[in-house]
């Protein structure tokens, strides 16, 4: 198949997780980040939230509650994603099994590391994210179609915003350094016309 | 045509447009540190790629290593440790290790080493890397894909982003701090305020900064969710690029690093410099402050559901009563460090609250220096003797230690710390650990009051 005929579609229980601000930390508290593997993070991904302090699932939150358990979709509150730069909470989130999350904003280095996960995040108007945060609490299943930018669950049937070069890289799902060593020439280029000065070379 | 900063950055530092309105973007220096770059390494490996230019990396230990003292303090730790000096070793990249003199928290030590000049771009698996727009300088957070990617080619795959203007004008009060400032930006602009914009800081009350400053407001700027922060080089920035190791070795002039007077920026913010009071955190997001005179909010102070909602979550979270005065808050922890305030003008900043005083009864006053370098000046300065003499622990080592807990420095369930960092979020400093921003003047104060203080009352 080549590239341009590819189609992404994902499709899934939604689980709302209303709440502003969710950081990295609560994403992927620190303890879980002394590794040097992008394994084994599924259990640490949203810890404090799922586990009490004895290890036992919190029963009152969210993903831990049918039909939620087996949510593939988040629909997340206003900049989600923010503070550390820590991929770890992208790759926690891909092992417990999400595929999206849809929200109204998304913290920048976040947004840049789904992308290169495979993790969608569809941008949503508020009108839009009201809707889908009831189709959530009530347990069904939302669509999104990442070549037609589009959200549908029940009644609901709205646009999304991603840029170009995400949802690009989304549906292809290819290595962006192998892709960018493509244009190794040009950085080579580059480098040539840099005067000597703007070279750095670190102190050993 | 008239450019901004920000601009005249991307534009000289572009290699090639890509297709989806991506571009390829060349980074001058590469940091990295031990929790965000192992997978990258390892990505190397995987796909047999080499280092693009292995000159252009520095690697500095930060995040896991105890400050108590110089060996690792577990095997886990230790294994993050050996794992970037081991990569560093097999790809000749200079690597700054708990046994060598210029170690300390990277985004103090690539300035104290003169590894930062205007115009440069500068790439680090770590948020608080816009940092060195203080410099006039383009620096932004990755993640470890990017590390991977910067590791191979020398380069980001880069989108534009839009551009915000924040000017603060006029004179600050006395006791108000760069600190103060940047808190003021982030309650102003809101946690997520910023996403999606490189943000300029202008102003009077910005040009009168120092170069510890302007660091203090780019580096917090991340908490209004800013991928990058900008100040235009000046008369200051020159001065501060002599007498380091790195000092003439490179420079990237040509150009002014300023934006032009004509400059549009897609938004533009004003704060009066004369509102800026001292501020303390009251909540989990870092917009959540009010000035040290007043109170933790309460329900009516919001009109949405929604806020009413984030503030009852915050303070059931914080163990706060609403309405409560901001001073009435008790501390168990005063930590003074981190990449935000750990530099010697804040040392010395706190040190002149802290001289002749003592710590409160059940207090736990912490000090960790931003590097090796930054503590042996201190202490050749007689900072140390003061901090000890209050009752401040010393820390013989520099790291980021209780700014986000990934070492041995962990803060229980409940424990309510003033800390001079950057994050204020639930667990940040440990799990239930509650968190009060505030300036490192402002933390010494509250660690001799045992509660949260006004530093203007420390005459």
């Amino acid at each position: 198949m080549k590239d341009n005929q590819m189609t992404k579609t994902i499709k899934g229980v939604a689980a709302p997780l209303p709440l502003a601000n969710v950081d990295t930390d609560v994403i992927m508290p620190k303890r879980f980040l002394i590794t040097i593997t992008r394994e084994g993070l599924a259990d640490g991904t949203f810890a404090d939230l799922r586990f009490g302090n004895a290890g036992g699932p919190r029963p009152e939150f969210i993903l831990n509650k049918q039909p939620w358990t087996q949510a593939n979709i988040l629909v997340v509150g206003d900049n989600f994603g923010c503070g550390s730069s820590r991929e770890h909470a992208v790759w926690g989130m891909r092992q417990l099994g999400i595929d999206a999350c849809i929200g109204i904003s998304f913290a920048g280095i976040f947004y840049d590391n789904a992308r290169k996960n495979g993790l969608a995040l569809p941008i949503v108007s508020p009108e839009t994210w009201d809707l889908l945060l009831q189709v959530a609490g009530n347990g069904a299943e939302i669509t999104i179609d990442l070549n037609g930018r589009r959200l549908t669950a029940g009644d609901v049937s709205a646009p999304f915003e991603m840029d170009n070069a995400t949802q690009t890289a989304l549906i292809r799902g290819r290595d962006d350094t192998l892709d960018s060593l493509e244009h190794a020439g040009a950085i080579r280029d580059y480098e040539a016309e840099l005067k000597n000065e703007m070279r750095v070379s670190v102190i050993k | 045509m008239s450019r901004t900063l920000y601009d005249k950055l991307v534009d000289a530092h572009k290699v090639c447009d890509l297709p989806d309105d991506d571009m390829l973007i060349y980074v001058d220096l590469h940091i990295m540190n031990e929790y965000t770059s192992p997978q990258a390494f390892s990505g190397l490996d995987t796909k047999g790629l080499e280092v693009w230019r292995a000159e252009a990396h520095l690697a500095v230990i930060d995040h896991v290593n105890a400050t108590r003292s110089n060996e690792p303090h577990d095997a886990a730790s230790k294994l993050l440790i050996d794992n970037l000096e081991d990569n560093c070793t097999k790809h000749d990249i200079a690597f700054y290790g708990l046994n060598d003199p210029r170690q300390g928290i990277e985004h103090v030590v690539v300035p104290e080493q003169g590894l930062v000049t205007p115009g440069m771009l500068i790439a680090c698996g770590d948020s608080h890397t816009t940092t060195y727009g203080a410099y006039g300088a383009l620096g932004f957070g990755i993640g470890t894909s990017e590390v991977e990617h910067v590791l191979a080619t020398q380069t980001l795959r880069y989108k534009r982003m839009k551009t915000m203007r924040v000017m603060i004008d006029g004179e600050t009060a006395p006791g108000v701090t760069a600190k103060d400032i940047i808190m003021k930006v982030v309650q102003v602009v809101g946690a997520g305020g910023a996403n999606g914009f490189a943000v300029e800081f202008a102003g009077s009350a910005i040009r009168h900064l120092d170069m510890a400053g302007r660091m203090t407001v780019c580096n917090m700027a991340v908490e209004l969710g800013a991928r990058a922060a900008l100040i235009a080089a000046d008369e200051v920035t020159e001065a501060a690029l002599q007498g380091h190791a790195h000092s003439g070795r490179f420079a990237f002039n040509g150009e002014s690093w300023r934006s032009d007077p004509e400059a549009v920026f897609d938004k533009k913010v004003t704060i009066a410099a004369c509102d800026i009071e001292p501020l303390v955190t009251w909540g989990t997001s870092p917009d959540q402050s009010v000035p040290i005179t007043a109170h933790v909010p309460v329900a009516s102070d919001y009109v949405s559901p929604k806020a009413k909602a984030a503030l009852a979550r915050s303070l059931q979270y914080m163990g706060l009563t609403a309405g409560q005065s901001a001073q009435s808050i008790a501390i168990d922890t005063a930590f003074i460090g981190s990449c935000t305030n750990s530099r010697i003008e804040d040392l010395r900043e706190a040190a002149k609250i802290l001289e002749g005083r003592k710590v409160a009864a059940g207090v736990e006053a912490i000090v960790v220096p931003g590097s090796a370098m930054t503590r042996i000046k201190a202490e050749a300065e007689g900072l140390r003797a003061i901090f000890e003499a209050a009752g401040f622990e010393w820390r013989p080592e520099a790291g980021c230690s209780l700014c986000l807990a990934m070492n041995d420095d962990i803060a229980m369930d409940g424990e309510r710390v003033a800390s001079s960092t950057n994050r204020n979020f639930e667990g940040r400093q440990g799990r239930g650990a509650r968190t009060h921003l505030m300036s490192p003047a402002m933390v010494a104060a509250a660690a001799i009051a045992g509660h949260l203080a006004d530093v203007r009352d420390f005459k």
